[in-house]
């Protein structure tokens, strides 16, 4: 894993270092060194002329740090914007949009920090406190950062001004077309709300040279952290509470408690995070037994497991279908500090009967919630904002995840937010801080869903043709915004609108389309292969798209993706890139959602199995969702452009790091 | 035309009535109601003493003709149809051959040392025999047969046989070809009812310990092979649901009453699941001499997706359902548009019709089967033991006359 990884940082430095290097960089191990550094940057003084007390003057010509991260060829586009194209203050047009274009990975890689998880909002109440745990003991050691550099600019104008007072830097104008080029990302131009910069402390950037330079200072930091607490404080802790910072603050309260300390901790856990990130994180493996039997301990509430759970899938959770609302309501209503939001309450019942889904419905019913929950939310006495909130979020996270295992997407949206209330200044007031997450939530919205489909309808809509015969699997929201939109535009073509059990999703779309008079044709899908015969290009959805790849959505999409390839005729899936993950995954059965499979909709008289828990021998099986492999995708269309699936993994890394997610 | 006696044709009439309701289902059934049918036709019908196979054959290309037509999509009905014409056919040849040793016995009997007539004797059996076994031998092949002699042979043992049959052994004649004709379709009968007894003897040779199965919707051939495999093996099987019948739920609860470990999925999941599968099991519903298999929806895609994971996919099949037609688009031409309320219930969606010009219209595809061309068939399991597809037009040869692969 690490060196896989250390490939990884060896090839980003190059953009980095543009054009200063801090002296001593060669003794450093190059591995996540920058990644440090990068999160270090927004901790330099303001108001100070100098540069920070570490800073080293640029030295364009040094041929060593670029020399050492040379091993793996990097690819063209990123050296020239890095070295050479003296970019001048503004947005440059002539960077692509698409997955090459580089500004955004030098600075954004510190606003990746924060990330409190990166698995996200897992997927069990377990994992959550697991995984709290874990960086618990990263947090532990940047006691000692210094804080000479601990405060902040306040502004990105205010840093550009500082920039300024330092002619010497030749590469400060690159810098600055960072900054400001962020209007080509979709992001800062819609965004409704908090697009003023002043009002986004967390985005600042700061030079090459600046990061290196605070990252060495950490790595001392660290060092000596390491050495006077010992990771035993940590893990008496660890399991007790689900609640990251609360927690990590906790076991350094025994040294300093200060703001800036605070600040620190979630950006040095965001660094081991960065180390981290790849590495797939533990999911809960239901056929553990001792896992279990802890999970069952912590488990919010008492679930019934089905009488006969399907032996390849023990490492899921096999739960009674809907068995969990009354125990749900005695533990969250009668317990005062579990107690979800009302909004949440009423989001997560809707779940629970299906009156939601979808992986886009669901994220901004979610966050909707969460809005709500912000609003009414006020700190308790002797508590801070930020953990508290991050507490109560996470218990509202598992109350829905109760309801309804997560979806990849709310995971990505609920890794956002968390990250959002981690970064916030503890000077800020609560009134302020609490609008600026309500404003960030719904530039999530508007920006990662809503601007998201409108790009992606655009692009979609060019591939339909006169007389196209276009097939669609279930129901999705991008594609069916994709049909009415070409409809409107007066295009000539016919859906065909496949579905199956359980879910029968297909039918909805149906009544939909029908409504707006557009004409269908409707099958089951085992006639695919009937069907597929006159269709001439199929367009699905996705719940998540994995980054080698393959294609994780609702349950037959890749039967459906199969047959269209095994015809030759060419699949797209619409997705935002919002739902990528870094996870991979090879089967459907690592990783799947399983729910219950008794009733038939639309057919009455079968009733062959009723009683079937009665045999011992039956099993019923009902998987949510299944894994397309990559190569039965003609083309991923995405907000960012139409890629092939082998560019999710450039979409990920390239735009992961900025400041949504 | 001969038109077949009054009750054999009410009979007749009866079975097509049925057959165009769709009231008769399931090849296994069809396959031995066509053949009782045929019986009864032939049992009651009046032959002429002279060519009397002549007559039969005629009659039953007529029946066979009208309820082929009934439904043409139940290719069993043609099967079987042409099945009993080449029953007919053989046992003709097979008295002809008899008749000719008689006479060759009585002339052996009269004139000892005749040359002539021995050699004739071999020549016409030789033919004789390239008659009635289809399959030709080397033996066979290498006794060719001037088309005179055969000719002269035929006209004077046609001429012999005559001069020295009286009008009693004619009717003998008749009775004989009747009577051996109805043991054929008897046997034939037989063959049908005994298929899946046959094909499951087979399953320990296929199915061995700790295996996962995958099948769809619901075979009785399936049943029965699973159930016999499982009196010596222990496996587990995965069955989908088989939309839009779902026949899969009934076919799931019958295995798991039986003991074996059974897990019902539904259509949609049986991509996710194919990778821990050891074997697709499958039943047919017909067989095409490429080796294509006629198949209950679905299975086409079950078929590809096994063929993405190399996983054999198995065919089970009755020689009744073997089809000397090669397929020409049977996606189209062999495939039956069942009612849209399988899939859809009109409730639904009636407010969003409402006839007028210009609203929207809805199409429903319901097709009852899928055709899975041979290269996506590991095995086929017939009665008579395993075949590869690319073998199944030699069955075909052996089990059908040439003159009856188009019925005219």
């Amino acid at each position: 894993m690490d060196s896989r990884r250390g490939s990884r940082f060896v090839i980003d430095p190059k953009i980095r270092q543009v054009g200063f290097v801090p002296a001593g960089c060669e003794s450093e191990n190059p591995n996540a060194s920058s990644a440090v550094a990068a999160i270090a940057n927004v901790d330099v003084n303001p108001t100070s002329d100098s540069p920070s007390p570490v800073m080293i003057p640029p030295r364009l010509a040094d041929p060593l740090p670029r020399a050492a991260p040379l091993p793996v060829p990097s690819p063209p586009p990123r050296k020239h914007t890095s070295v050479e194209i003296p970019l001048q203050g503004s947005y440059n047009p002539t960077d692509s949009v698409l997955g090459t274009s580089p500004p955004f990975s030098p600075a954004s890689n510190g606003r990746y920090a924060g990330v409190p998880s990166s698995e996200g909002p897992d997927l069990s109440p377990s994992f959550v406190s697991r995984a709290s745990s874990a960086m618990e003991g990263m947090s532990l050691r940047e006691d000692h950062l210094g804080s000479p550099s601990a405060s902040r600019f306040a502004t990105v104008g205010e840093y550009a001004m500082f920039k300024q007072q330092q002619p010497q830097q030749p590469a400060t104008a690159v810098t600055k077309v960072y900054a400001s080029s962020l209007p080509q990302e979709p992001v800062q131009s819609f965004a409704p709300v908090g697009k003023e910069d002043s009002s986004k402390p967390l985005k600042e950037r700061t030079t090459k040279a600046e990061r290196r330079a605070k990252q060495e200072a950490d790595r001392e930091a660290k060092r000596i952290a390491k050495e006077s607490a010992g990771a035993k404080v940590v893990e008496g802790e660890a399991r007790a509470s689900s609640n990251v910072v609360g927690k990590a603050s906790r076991a350094q309260s025994q040294k300093k408690d200060s703001a800036s300390e605070k600040r620190l901790s979630a950006v040095e856990k965001a660094s081991e995070k960065e180390k981290k990130k790849e590495i797939p994180a533990p999911r809960m493996q239901f056929d553990d037994q001792s896992r279990v039997a802890k999970a069952k301990k912590r488990a919010l509430i008492e679930q019934t497991e089905t009488k006969h759970r399907v032996e390849l899938f023990r490492h899921l959770p096999q739960f009674v279908y809907g068995a969990q609302l009354p125990s749900l309501e005695a533990k969250f209503f009668h317990d005062d500090a579990m107690h979800p939001h009302p909004a949440v309450y009423q989001v997560g019942l809707q779940y629970l009967t299906g009156d939601i889904t979808g992986g886009n419905a669901r994220c901004i019913a979610m966050l909707s919630a969460f809005k709500e929950l912000i609003k009414d939310y006020c700190t308790p006495r002797e508590r801070t904002l930020i953990r508290d909130l991050t507490a109560r979020v996470n218990n509202n996270v598992s109350f829905l995840t109760t309801c309804r295992p997560l979806c990849i997407s709310m995971g990505n949206a609920i890794r956002f937010l968390k990250t959002r209330i981690a970064k916030l200044q503890l000077t800020l007031s609560e009134s302020d801080a609490k609008s600026l997450i309500i404003a960030e939530i719904d530039r999530f919205m508007q920006e990662k869903i809503n601007y998201a489909d409108n790009e992606i309808t655009k692009l979609a809509v060019t591939k339909i043709k006169d007389g196209d015969v276009i097939l669609t699997y279930g129901s999705s929201c991008v594609v069916e915004t994709i049909i009415l939109h070409a409809f409107s535009l007066g295009k000539k073509f016919r859906v065909v609108i496949v579905d199956s059990r359980p879910k029968l999703e297909g039918k909805g779309l149906l009544r939909r389309l029908l409504g707006r008079g557009i004409s269908c044709t409707y099958s089951h899908i085992n006639a695919v292969t009937y069907i597929i015969q006159e269709v001439n290009k199929v367009f699905l959805g996705a719940s998540s798209i994995l980054s080698n790849g393959t294609v994780y959505s609702r349950v037959g999409s890749a039967s459906v993706a199969m047959v269209a390839n095994a015809f030759h005729v060419p699949v797209m899936i619409c997705c935002e890139t919002y739902k990528f993950h870094e996870r991979v995954q090879l089967d459907s059965i690592c990783f799947n959602e399983l729910d219950a499979l008794v009733k038939i909709p639309g057919r009455k008289g079968l009733s062959e199995l009723e009683g079937w828990s009665q045999s011992s021998h039956l099993k019923l099986l009902n998987l949510m969702y299944d894994v397309m492999p990559a190569d039965y995708v003609s083309m991923i269309i995405t907000e960012l452009g139409m890629v092939p699936p082998t560019s999710v993994p450039v979409i990920l890394r390239e735009y992961r790091k900025d400041p949504i997610l | 035309m001969v038109a077949p006696t009054l009750d054999a044709q009410a009979a007749v009439n009866d079975f097509i009535y049925k057959l165009k309701r769709r009231q008769v289902e399931g090849s296994l059934v069809t396959a031995r109601l066509t053949a009782v049918l045929l019986r009864q036709v032939i049992s009651q019908q009046r032959l002429a003493s002279s060519a009397p196979a002549a007559t039969l054959i005629e009659t039953v290309k007529s029946v066979g003709l009208r309820i082929i037509a009934a439904n043409p999509i139940e290719l069993t009905v043609g099967n079987v149809v042409r099945r009993v014409l080449h029953i007919i056919r053989e046992e003709e040849a097979s008295l002809e051959l008899k008749s000719l040793a008689d006479v060759n016995n009585t002339i052996l009997s009269d004139d000892e040392e005749s040359e002539d007539a021995s050699s004739f004797s071999a020549a016409v059996v030789a033919a004789a025999n390239r008659n009635v076994l289809r399959a030709p031998s080397l033996h066979n092949l290498l006794e060719s047969l001037p088309s005179s002699v055969t000719a002269t042979c035929n006209a004077s043992s046609g001429g012999e046989s005559e001069c020295k049959s009286k009008s009693g052994e004619k009717n003998s004649k008749v009775w004989r070809l009747k009577h051996s004709v109805i043991e054929g379709i008897n046997e034939l009968l037989q063959e049908i009812d005994s298929y899946h007894a046959q094909v499951a003897e087979q399953a320990l040779q296929h199915i061995h310990h700790n295996e996962v199965i995958m099948t769809c919707g619901r075979s009785h051939a399936v049943l029965q092979f699973l159930l016999e495999a499982k009196k010596k093996r222990t496996f587990e099987v995965f069955v989908a649901e088989g939309a839009p019948r779902y026949q899969g739920q009934t076919l799931a609860k019958e295995l798991a009453d039986a003991n074996l470990q059974t897990t019902l999925i539904a259509d949609a999941a049986v991509f996710a699941l194919i990778s821990r599968v050891n074997m697709v099991v499958v039943g047919a519903h017909a067989v095409m001499a490429d080796g294509g298999v006629m198949v209950p929806v679905g299975l086409h895609m079950i078929a590809l997706a096994a063929r993405r994971h190399t996983i054999p996919f198995v065919v089970l099949a009755g020689l009744h359902k073997l089809c000397p037609q090669y397929p020409q688009n049977p996606y189209i031409f062999m495939n039956d548009m069942k009612s849209p309320s399988d899939i859809i219930d009109f409730s639904d969606i009636s407010d969003c019709l409402d006839g007028g010009i210009g609203s929207p219209s809805l199409q429903t595809v319901n097709p009852t089967f899928d055709f899975v061309p041979p290269d996506l068939v590991s095995l086929l399991i017939t009665d008579i033991g395993g075949h590869t597809p690319s073998y199944v037009y030699r069955i075909v040869a052996e089990y059908y006359s040439a003159e009856d692969f188009v019925l005219r």
